[in-house]
């Protein structure tokens, strides 16, 4: 019998470890339920770990994949730490791409390159717009942030609805529920002629660093994350809680923008009502199983990556609904938050048979 | 007159899913756990029900199933909240993103299935007198049970010796262990039966409500039953007028779409949610009268030692 | 040789990080007043809460009138005859008394009939206490009295009390040996934790002694000087502290009729304070508590920003709205009761916890010198002898009294102008609260103007030039320390202090 007992310090060990055990026990779960679901397990595995890998084409795609993954996990990261609790970002992240495809929808024939820059400012506007949101009536009102955020993803997703199937229809679209397809002036750079991957890859190695330097070598950062981990030693120290709920929510509502953004003016180039496919809600487990750590994220971000091309290919190659990232997804944060109580606790064999001493009776 | 009882009729109904829901949370909360699983819990057991309904024929069994699948879930959140002192928002995340992901996973089989005949209940009699009969006494046993249940709870709370103790441990979680009582396993147990109550309000969606199976069907019903928690002011019998306000709300969007107003209809989709904003903002305006009200061990770990 | 009510043979606990117990022995009698006696850290509270059933121990027996028994938990303890007054109460703030006591008691009678036991009782030990009024309206004495009922209405042969003088006006504690006593004649025995050597040589009638989770020794305390107890409990003699003559200079903090509406629905509003502290001396402000400190420390030290404009002036300048980081800049810094969560954050480093209030190392553009919080972190810890494994050592993994030097170091290193304490050596232990005393005297010789917020009169009476009471959220007039005494002091706890001269400035 084991007990569970509080450790003098936390395990740094364990703080690393405990992302892999979790994935390790998500795998075994994975192939479990391919052997239920009456597939070979190895082609399972091979589709979600193998496949996605297997030449430069499929590493652009996952880096498609993973930008916005990243973008927005690392803003979810900050916020986070200042203990506000964003769960909107999908809606931030949808608010961020309208907002940038009005901005492409301006470009006309003279337009220079110069408007990719405006379209992804655009972006970051938009989502902070929202997130914004959330921040006033919280700063102003006391609402809670995780409801008030949450809802504001409804409400994005029926003003995008609104605008693709009104105002902005494109009208020689055959009545689909799109805007027109943006002139190619307004499409983010790739990095190589022929893969998908674009310009949003730099964009995201330069946040991590940024947000690397912000956290941990800036004041402000200091001051944020005190806030987060105790509120009354924020007081004390006269460290403003308004500004890091402030901070907090633009930080993750720009960057989750951005990433609409992105993705809008990228590989879609075009709005429609499908552009959200869950990236603001994935992005939380990628902040949780980075241990919200920017350098942990980009790491967390390529695995979820990896996830969502894999149950594309389970859908295509094996007939498994494409659901199935989504099952892996919440079954990792779950594991994860699990294998957590080891960083602040071990497991000590007390013998067989002895009660449990943490019990209460 | 005939369409405002009809109307009427549907509030309540409506009213049900989140009222079911709502009481569930408030006893997870009131022990001072925060479930943020519960539009996972929801559609895992709006799923369940579903499926457990056309498999066997009954309805009855689709709510045992939906229950069963709710307090299993919540059991799951509640050892790893309550046991191995994980972070409350975290892990209410994560069950909401699981149940998100594995409903529409396993329900993909379902979508095009269908339940059986749906019953028409009246009671006899009342049903007869006129607006009142249309508007009350038509409707689903489990709108009647969601009433007696409020009225339930809210004796257990402030009329028997057990509720007390759970309005204990939901505000000083320190000095019930102190006074030995089991805070953990009382947790677990509310958290249990909040859980449940949050899955049969899934399977009432999806066998009764709707009545059908579609992926993410409860489209934030789990998340407005939590605002509904604090709007009521962790009171059973507001938490009950929060969910028949908000199931007028939901209907007042199919009327005025009915009546065709000229109105975006995403507009109108979007009531439910921004009144759920407006609710949240007019209520929490008073921090002091929040925290007067609220358990406060609510969200907060307990670790006993020794 | 009469039967033992209570036996404990080789009792021992670990701890992940401590041995709190290790084979400890207690005998306590029938009617026998037990005193346990130890410093903060000696394992008392855990020895109790192990007769208490509320934490098991790894080792020993327990036998109880004769018979060796296993207390599994409370109910098994209470079941037994064994109650127990919490040292920070377990009452709930939203419920009655009534219903306080209803939750610790087993059986299950009704309410009503819990209600009329209450009075019975009450009126048996002349403890006046209101079933009705809900808990967060009582004050703490009459909250220890709900917590007293709660245990007697079990008729209890053992109670057992832990530290439950140290939120009491001297005059109430007085009260409380008189019930005690009157209990203990009723053959009930009493084990008393405490750490106050002038209660245990006046209430007790046996004493063991605890220090480092043994047993260092078992007195008749009537028959000890407290320099003979205090020895078996902290090992050597109480450091003597030097006193110099004061220097006064000039008002460095001015508070004039302070008047603030409570934020918290269970705090107290403050209503009109007036105070003054010269550069030079110590200020204590003695109370009990839950009159106002809270709220006067955090208007004081700018956690509060509400204070009415020109309420607070620091050397002759308003600074009633300014925030805790403007003050500082002035020269007025704050050392807060709580140490873990708001003096320092328990899961960031020593290092990290030195920039709550210290910015040397921080660049006018935001950016944080690593190597200059360290080495600030270094110097702090050598300075004031903190025993720590080095900078990067987490906050919450350091000893409640090497924190205590950290942070009260901390803010002494800043060279403040006025340094404002509150309860400095709460629960730390003996030899970190003499350093700590004597870095404040130093600092008051130097010039600084403190002031001094404490339960322990012991305290006040030993470092402060001066006294005021803060009661109810009103301020008594002060008085040197030299010309008053504890009698004196705790009457004014209740709020009698003379009307009259309460216009005399502070």
């Amino acid at each position: 019998m084991f007990k569970l007992e509080a450790r003098p310090q936390p395990s740094r060990l364990m703080s690393c470890a405990s992302p892999l055990i979790a994935l390790a026990i998500t795998v075994l779960i994975g192939v479990c339920l391919f052997i239920w679901l009456g597939k070979d397990p190895v082609k399972g595995l091979e589709i979600f770990f193998v496949e996605p890998l297997k030449n430069a084409q499929a590493i652009s795609e996952l880096a498609v994949k993973a930008v916005p993954l990243l973008l927005i996990a690392l803003g979810l990261a900050v916020c986070v730490r200042a203990n506000v609790w964003n769960i909107g970002a999908e809606g931030q992240y949808l608010l961020g791409a309208v907002a940038a495809s009005w901005v492409a929808m301006q470009a006309g024939p003279g337009t220079g390159r110069w408007i990719v820059v405006a379209i992804l400012l655009a972006g970051v506007i938009g989502g902070a717009i929202w997130s914004g949101i959330v921040a006033f009536l919280k700063d102003r009102f006391n609402a809670n942030e995780i409801l008030v955020s949450l809802m504001l993803v409804y409400v994005g997703q029926q003003l995008l609805d609104f605008l693709v199937y009104g105002p902005w229809k494109d009208p020689d679209g055959y009545n689909f529920p799109q805007t027109i397809t943006f002139l190619s002036v307004t499409k983010i750079p790739r990095l190589m002629v022929g893969y998908r991957a674009n310009i949003g890859v730099i964009i995201a190695i330069v946040a991590v660093a940024a947000l690397w330097v912000f956290l941990f070598r800036t004041y402000r950062g200091f001051q944020l994350q005190v806030g987060g981990m105790a509120p009354a030693a924020a007081r004390y120290a006269g460290f403003s809680s308004r500004s890091a709920l402030w901070i907090g929510l633009l930080i993750s509502g720009g960057m989750a923008g951005l990433a609409g953004a992105l993705e809008v003016a990228g590989p879609m180039g075009q709005l429609t009502p499908y552009l959200s496919v869950g990236y603001g809600f994935a992005a939380i487990i990628v902040a949780f199983v980075g241990r919200l750590h920017p350098v942990g994220i980009v790491f967390s971000s390529l695995l979820m990556s990896l996830f969502y091309i894999g149950g594309e290919l389970a859908q295509s190659r094996l007939g498994l609904p494409k659901a199935m990232t989504s099952v892996f997804q919440g079954l990792l944060l779950f594991t994860l938050l699990g294998c957590d109580t080891l960083i602040l606790n071990r497991l000590r064999w007390i013998g067989v048979g002895k009660p449990k001493h943490s019990e209460e009776a | 007159m005939e369409s405002w009882a009809l109307q009427a009729a549907a509030t309540l109904n409506a009213g049900t899913v989140l009222a079911l829901a709502g009481l569930g949370l408030l006893i997870n909360e009131r022990a001072g756990i925060v479930n943020l699983g519960a539009e996972g819990i929801m559609l895992m057991a709006a799923f369940a029900g579903f499926a457990t309904g056309v498999h066997t024929g009954s309805d009855l069994m689709g709510f045992l199933a939906g229950g069963a699948m709710g307090a299993v879930l919540a059991a799951t959140l509640g050892y790893l909240v309550i046991w191995l002192n994980a972070n409350q928002y975290a892990t209410g995340l994560a069950l909401s993103l699981f149940g998100s992901g594995f409903s529409a996973f396993a329900g993909i089989k379902y979508t095009q299935e269908k339940l059986g005949p749906r019953p028409h209940f009246e009671i006899p009699g009342l049903s007869k007198i006129p607006f009142l009969g249309t508007a009350l006494f038509k409707q689903h046993p489990m709108v009647y049970l969601a009433i007696a249940l409020a009225v339930v709870i809210a004796w257990f709370l402030y009329r028997s010796r057990s509720g007390l103790v759970l309005r204990a441990i939901g505000e000083n979680p320190e000095s019930a262990h102190a006074l030995g009582y089991p805070v953990r396993r009382i947790r677990l147990a509310a958290v249990v039966t909040g859980g449940a109550l949050c899955g049969l309000a899934g399977a009432y969606l999806s066998v009764i409500y709707t009545p059908l199976w579609v992926e993410g069907m409860v489209s934030g019903k789990g998340w407005i039953a939590l605002a509904l928690t604090t709007f009521a002011t962790w009171r059973p019998g507001r938490i009950l007028l929060g969910a028949y306000l908000f199931g007028g709300v939901t209907m007042l969007q199919f009327h005025l779409q009915g009546q065709g107003v000229q109105i975006p209809s995403q507009f109108l989709t979007m009531l439910p949610y921004l009144a759920t904003i407006a609710v949240l903002v007019l209520i929490s305006r008073n921090p002091a009268w929040i925290r007067a009200n609220m358990p406060a061990s609510l969200g907060k770990a307990f670790f006993p030692e020794g | 040789m009469t039967e033992l009510r209570l036996e404990l043979n080789g009792i021992s606990k670990q701890y992940p990080a401590v041995k709190a117990n290790d084979g400890v022995n207690l005998r306590v009698t029938p009617g026998q007043i037990h005193a346990v006696l130890g410093e903060n850290g000696a394992g008392k509270s855990t020895l109790m809460k192990i007769i208490y059933g509320a934490v098991r121990p790894d080792e020993g027996e327990i036998r109880w009138n004769g018979k060796p028994v296993k207390i599994r938990n409370p109910h098994e303890a209470r079941a037994l005859g064994i109650s127990m007054v919490f040292q920070h109460f377990s009452l709930f703030d939203t419920l009655t008394a009534a219903e306080n006591v209803w939750l610790g008691l087993d059986r299950s009678i009704p309410l009503a009939r819990v209600i009329q036991r209450i009075r019975e009782v009450a009126e048996e030990f002349g403890l006046d206490v209101d079933p009705l009024r809900p808990v967060h309206t009582l004050s703490v004495g009459e909250r220890q009295r709900v917590e007293i009922v709660r245990a007697l209405l079990a008729k209890p042969q053992l109670l057992i009390l832990d530290e439950p003088t140290s939120v009491l006006t001297p005059q109430a504690v007085e009260k409380l040996f008189i019930t005690l006593n009157q209990l203990s004649q009723q053959g009930c025995s009493i084990l008393y934790i405490s750490h106050k050597l002038n209660e245990i040589r006046t209430l007790c009638h046996h004493c063991t002694v605890l220090r480092g989770g043994k047993v260092t020794g078992e007195v008749d305390p009537t028959q000890e000087t407290n320099a003979s107890l205090s020895r078996l409990m902290i090992g050597a003699e109480p450091p003597e502290l030097k006193h110099r003559e004061a220097h006064l200079g000039e008002v460095a903090l001015a508070v004039k009729g302070l008047k603030l509406p409570k934020q918290d629905p269970y705090g107290t509003s403050l209503s009109g304070i007036s105070l003054e502290v010269r550069a030079g001396e110590i200020l204590g402000i003695a109370g009990v508590s839950g009159n106002g400190q809270n709220e006067l420390m955090a208007a004081l030290s700018g956690e509060d920003r509400r204070s009415p404009e020109g309420s607070i002036e620091l050397f002759g300048q308003d600074i009633s709205h300014d925030g805790p980081d403007p003050r500082r800049k002035r020269g007025l810094h704050f050392v807060p009761e709580e140490r873990l969560g708001r003096g320092a954050v328990p899961m960031l480093s020593l290092a990290q916890n030195t920039l709550l209030t210290r910015h040397e190392s921080v660049s006018r553009t935001g950016w944080i010198h690593k190597s200059e919080v360290l080495k600030l972190a270094e110097s702090l810890i050598q300075r004031f002898n903190v025993a720590a494994p080095g900078p990067h050592a987490p906050a919450k993994s350091l000893s409640g009294g090497n924190l205590q030097k950290f942070i009260v170091g901390r803010e002494v290193d800043a060279a403040p102008r006025v340094l404002i304490l509150s309860q400095p050596t709460w629960g730390v232990d003996v030899g970190a609260a003499a350093t700590i005393r004597a870095e404040l005297l130093e600092l008051r010789d130097a010039g600084c103007a403190l002031l001094v917020v404490s339960e322990e009169l012991d305290e006040l009476f030993e470092i402060s030039d001066r006294l005021v009471v803060i009661a109810q959220g009103q301020m008594s007039p002060s008085i040197p320390a030299h010309e008053t005494t504890v009698e004196q002091i705790g009457e004014w706890m209740s709020g009698l202090w003379p009307r009259e001269a309460a216009h005399v400035q502070a």
